[in-house]
């Protein structure tokens, strides 16, 4: 983010329905800002795996705009999107790991599909497998892991490339709330290098976990914001970090 | 997190392609395998046949042309064999005095009771059935319909019972027939790519729908159109190029077998239609193109269906 403090994402009066359906999501606006922590919230229906589909850029909303590092998402070119896809890490709710390819594969192929090289991606990978607490596991199918280690090779391999924006929706749904917590702190590490951190959860316990948090709360499809903190963050850290 | 190197920094490196091993783990490996390699191995096989058979009709229409265009037969149709051997006798002497005739051939009797014997049976002479006098001439050049009235004109004169023939003419038919044959072939060939074609197309729609699931997260880990196309077009071309090796090695044993047979025959038709190195070049391309035809059909399958998701 050589912007500085400028927005990472905004959605201006985003609303999105799918096929002729009502509006799933309504009047969405909010400002994400660089090295900030948010927690989604909300209840199970209310739209959250719907507005990160927006967000990872999975999904074109039915109106309204989206930026992302400045540039109009909406109306970009198809052939620019991945290089802003590459941008983000995705934690998937049901996972997506690539069936046939060991979770060591799993965890490189977005360096792969980067076009880092064999020998540079053997560390982090390697590091990475460590962290999660699978590296005894690096060349299991992800059929025979336990839901819990399937979710932790989604976790790295949605951080593996220090995204600068990521986007887990319900990380931590499948494992024990001691794992729980070690994957926050993994989040939190990667949130205090820079990265934006955005998690979906119900587990409302785990938004105590993280003080400097802010809370975005969907309700049947519209983001509460009674105190617009979300459009100007009180405690952003770019604010107490900037002169006046 | 301090332990993770910082790879962000060749992330930023532009849209690099999959290369060799990688872009073969993105897909299972033999996710294309099974019936594919050999519906167009068939395919290649059957499409040799018919491009080899076309040219050898081909080579055998020019070759049986050339021989014949600059050809005409004289028969000499006089019941009594003395007056038959007289006139003969006196074609031969004419025609030997145009300067546009080449060769001149009385075909002798025995090789006419040859000829005649499966139709007539053993024993026959020119006493108890009258078999008219053949004379063979071959002109330097092309025996046109002007050439012939002139010599007919000149024969009648000294034989009022020959008949002079070019022998393109009655053989007319028999080229037709071999141009129809060779249209066949033509239509086999068009047929049988466009049944390869759309082989093809199914095999990279299922292995598409099979992988739908990994095609979707590559695209969301921000890899390219170009990116995922190429590990099908990849998958497809080893295919085809096993398929086509298979059909090729198949479909030309089936060509020397055939040709084999026909040179058996040891007929003068027939030896005009073997294969010349530019017809085995052709043959050799059937393969090489079903690969093409096949990467480029792949990759139009896999882009159309990416161009779907956003
Ligand atoms: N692909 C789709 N097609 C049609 N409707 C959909 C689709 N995906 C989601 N919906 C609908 O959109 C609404 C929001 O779904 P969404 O998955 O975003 O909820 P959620 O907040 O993530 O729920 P959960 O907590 O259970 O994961 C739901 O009513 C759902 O039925
Ligand atoms: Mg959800």
């Amino acid at each position: 983010m050589s912007e500085g403090d400028e927005e990472v994402v905004t959605f201006d009066n985003v609303g999105l329905r799918y096929g002729q359906g009502k509006e799933v999501l309504s009047d969405i606006s909010f400002t994400l800002w660089p090295g900030s922590f948010y927690f989604l919230t909300g209840a199970s229906g209310a739209g959250k795996t719907s507005l990160l589909k927006l967000l990872y850029l999975a999904q074109r909303p039915s109106r309204g705009v989206i930026r992302m590092f400045g540039t109009d998402v909406i109306t970009l070119p198809r052939a620019r999107l991945p290089s802003y896809r590459r941008r983000l890490g995705v934690v998937f709710q049901d996972f997506r790991l690539v069936p046939h390819m060991s979770a060591h594969d799993n965890i490189a192929l977005p360096l792969r599909v980067s076009g880092v090289s064999e020998a540079d991606l053997a560390k982090p990978v390697a590091d990475m497998l460590e962290w999660v607490g699978l590296a005894h596991r690096a060349e299991a199918r992800p059929a025979t892991l336990s839901g819990g280690e399937q979710q932790r090779v989604a976790i790295a391999r949605a951080v593996i490339g220090r995204p600068d924006v990521l986007v887990a929706d319900e990380p931590t749904g499948n494992v024990d709330p001691e794992m729980a917590v070690k994957l926050l702190r993994l989040f939190e590490a990667l949130n205090r290098l820079g990265t934006t951190v955005v998690v979906a959860t119900h587990d409302l316990h785990l938004l105590q976990k993280v003080p400097q948090s802010m809370i975005m709360r969907l309700d049947k499809g519209r983001l509460s914001d009674p105190t617009g903190m979300l459009r100007n963050p009180p405690r952003r850290k770019a604010t107490e970090a900037r002169p006046g | 997190m301090s332990k993770t190197p910082p790879v962000k920094r060749r992330l930023g490196r532009g849209l690099v392609p999959f290369r060799g091993e990688r872009a073969s783990q993105l897909l299972p490996q033999g996710s294309l395998a099974g019936p594919v390699p050999w519906v167009i191995a068939i395919m290649v096989a059957l499409t040799v046949i018919a491009t080899a058979a076309g040219l050898a009709l081909s080579n055998l229409a020019d070759g049986a042309q050339a021989e014949l265009s600059g050809g005409a037969t004289i028969q000499v149709v006089e019941a009594e064999p003395g007056e038959r051997a007289r006139q003969a006798q006196a074609v031969e002497e004419v025609l030997a005095g145009f300067p546009e005739v080449a060769t001149i051939r009385r075909v002798p009797q025995s090789e006419l009771e040859g000829l005649l014997e499966p139709w007539l049976g053993a024993g026959v002479d020119g006493e108890t059935v009258p078999v008219p006098a053949l004379i063979d001439v071959r002109l330097r050049e092309e025996a046109t319909p002007d050439k012939l009235r002139r010599m007919r004109a000149a024969l009648l004169q000294v034989a009022p019972d020959a008949r002079i023939d070019a022998q393109a003419t009655w053989l007319g038919p028999v080229f037709s027939a071999i141009a129809s044959l060779q249209y066949l072939a033509l239509a086999l060939v068009v047929l049988l790519a466009t049944t390869s074609l759309a082989a093809v197309f199914l095999a990279a729609r299922s292995a598409l729908g099979s992988n739908r699931e990994t095609i979707e997260v590559v695209h969301l880990l921000g890899g390219t159109d170009t990116q995922i196309a190429r590990v099908f077009q990849r998958t497809v071309a080893t295919d085809a190029a096993l398929g086509g090796m298979v059909g090729l090695v198949l479909g030309t044993a089936a060509v020397l077998f055939l040709g084999q047979r026909f040179a058996a025959l040891d007929s003068g038709m027939v030896a005009g239609g073997g294969l010349g190195w530019q017809d085995w070049l052709a043959v050799a391309f059937v393969p090489l193109i079903t690969v093409l035809l096949a990467m480029v059909t792949a990759r139009l399958t896999v882009v159309a269906a990416l161009r779907k998701m956003l």
